[in-house]
């Protein structure tokens, strides 16, 4: 890790462009991971609710994966654990404080969540998996674009809910008065129903994909078939 | 909301308001370890222990810290005395009841970072509830989190058994049935009032 740094040097802005977008999308923690459940489920009842809730845990993240990584080779190894979570707790304490002051509506709306951010296992997780063993910047870079990918995983699921729920996203009603909200939506079920229906999206997406890369290599009758089935699914 | 009995606390947090299907508290070892119901109980009566403990004691460091007027370091002192508590009850675990200790493994370690446990003492502190309500939240806490996970775990076996789809093998079905599960929960909306 050390020794090759010319190397890793000029190899630095793709790099640290990877670190970036790795939990953007490929290693997403919402859909991919499956971290940091509970809030995921517990307030993605509105879009805007998610995005808070998403950009507060970003916060959280990059700025203790940075004091981590910057304190790595202080902490000593049997007690990190322990002060991985004082550091994380004392950002939490921050983000609490600044939701607080910022928005009432919002505090209320999210209520204890944001001080669970604590026991979210994505940033004890980080925090112990990438950040302990890598400089600074790219850890913090990494932690950004995992907490930007959380973010979006969580709106995913906010918007959906949101828009069946109470037929509106970001408060903007999208449907005329005659829509039938479906309530189950904002209520506990919805949030395991939605995350449900977007791994099983997914899934089937890469079944598809899988599936048409294979019949390329084979035979093209059954390519096409896959193909334009594929097509059919996409749009 | 101090004002509530204790009779209606109980029945609100395992029921109408159970902390896993309807708080969305512990969602890791609810997904994670109900594979089987052997694992799931003893997992679900060990957190509910640490629930009672992390309970009382945030309880007890809330009023000391309102007597130094140092409410800004709640969040802080509560994790790191959850994480004492939990590696206390280790300790004793170890020490007493070795077959115990080995049956719950790494899992007795890892109530630390569940959200069960420290939503107890933040949930408590905001509702402003006093002692015996605090210590009631927490029991019903916990057999309410002991209930969900060995109910999720026993209808998973069931489900093993099952021919479902290769689509939804995975976390998709897990989710499902959690989803189920808490819409049947849902049915005892305003039994605890």
């Amino acid at each position: 890790m050390s020794s090759p740094s010319p190397a890793a040097f000029s190899m630095a802005p793709p790099n640290q462009w990877e670190e970036f977008t790795e939990g953007m999308w490929r290693r997403n923690p919402v859909f991919v991971m499956v971290l940091g459940m509970c809030p995921t489920l517990a307030v993605t009842v509105s879009a805007i609710n998610s995005i808070s809730m998403g950009l507060a845990t970003t916060f959280v993240l990059a700025a203790s994966c940075f004091l981590v990584s910057l304190l790595r080779r202080l902490i000593p190894k049997e007690v990190r654990i322990a002060t991985y979570i004082v550091i994380i707790a004392t950002f939490v304490t921050v983000v609490d404080y600044a939701v607080q002051a910022i928005s009432l509506d919002l505090y209320e709306a999210l209520g204890a969540y944001i001080q669970l951010i604590v026991a979210n296992c994505l940033v004890l997780g980080r925090a112990e998996a990438h950040a302990a063993r890598a400089a600074p910047i790219p850890a913090t870079l990494n932690a950004i674009g995992m907490g930007l990918g959380f973010t979006l995983g969580l709106t995913m699921i906010g918007g959906v809910r949101e828009i069946l729920g109470a037929g509106a996203f970001f408060g903007v009603p999208l449907f005329g008065p005659g829509f039938q909200p479906w309530v189950v939506m904002v209520l506990p079920p919805g949030g395991f129903f939605v995350m449900a229906g977007w791994l099983l999206l997914f899934a089937i997406v890469r079944r598809r994909m899988a599936a048409r890369n294979a019949g390329a290599a084979s035979s093209v009758g059954s390519s096409a078939v896959a193909a334009s089935s594929g097509a059919c699914h996409g749009a | 909301m101090a004002h509530e009995s204790l009779g209606q606390i109980l029945l609100n947090t395992i029921l109408s308001g159970n902390f896993v299907l309807a708080m969305f508290l512990g969602m890791c070892p609810f997904l994670g370890v109900t594979h089987s119901v052997a694992v799931a109980f003893p997992l679900g009566v060990a957190t509910a222990f640490v629930i009672v403990i992390a309970s009382v004691s945030a309880y007890l460091l809330n009023w000391v810290l309102a007597l130094a007027h140092l409410e800004f370091l709640r969040l802080i002192c509560y994790i790191v005395v959850i994480a004492s508590a939990v590696q206390l009850v280790e300790m004793f675990v170890k020490k007493h009841y070795p077959a115990l200790f080995r049956a719950l493994g790494i899992y007795l370690p890892l109530i630390t970072t569940n959200c069960a446990v420290l939503g107890v003492a933040l949930f408590q502190t905001a509702r402003e509830y006093n002692f015996a309500q605090s210590l009631t939240f927490a029991i019903g806490g916990g057999v309410g989190f002991t209930l969900a996970l060995t109910l999720l775990a026993s209808v998973r076996e069931r489900v093993q058994l099952a021919d479902t789809p290769e689509v939804v093998q995975g976390t998709v079905l897990v989710l499902i049935l959690a989803g189920v599960l808490s819409l049947a929960f849902m049915g005892f909306a305003g039994l605890g009032g």
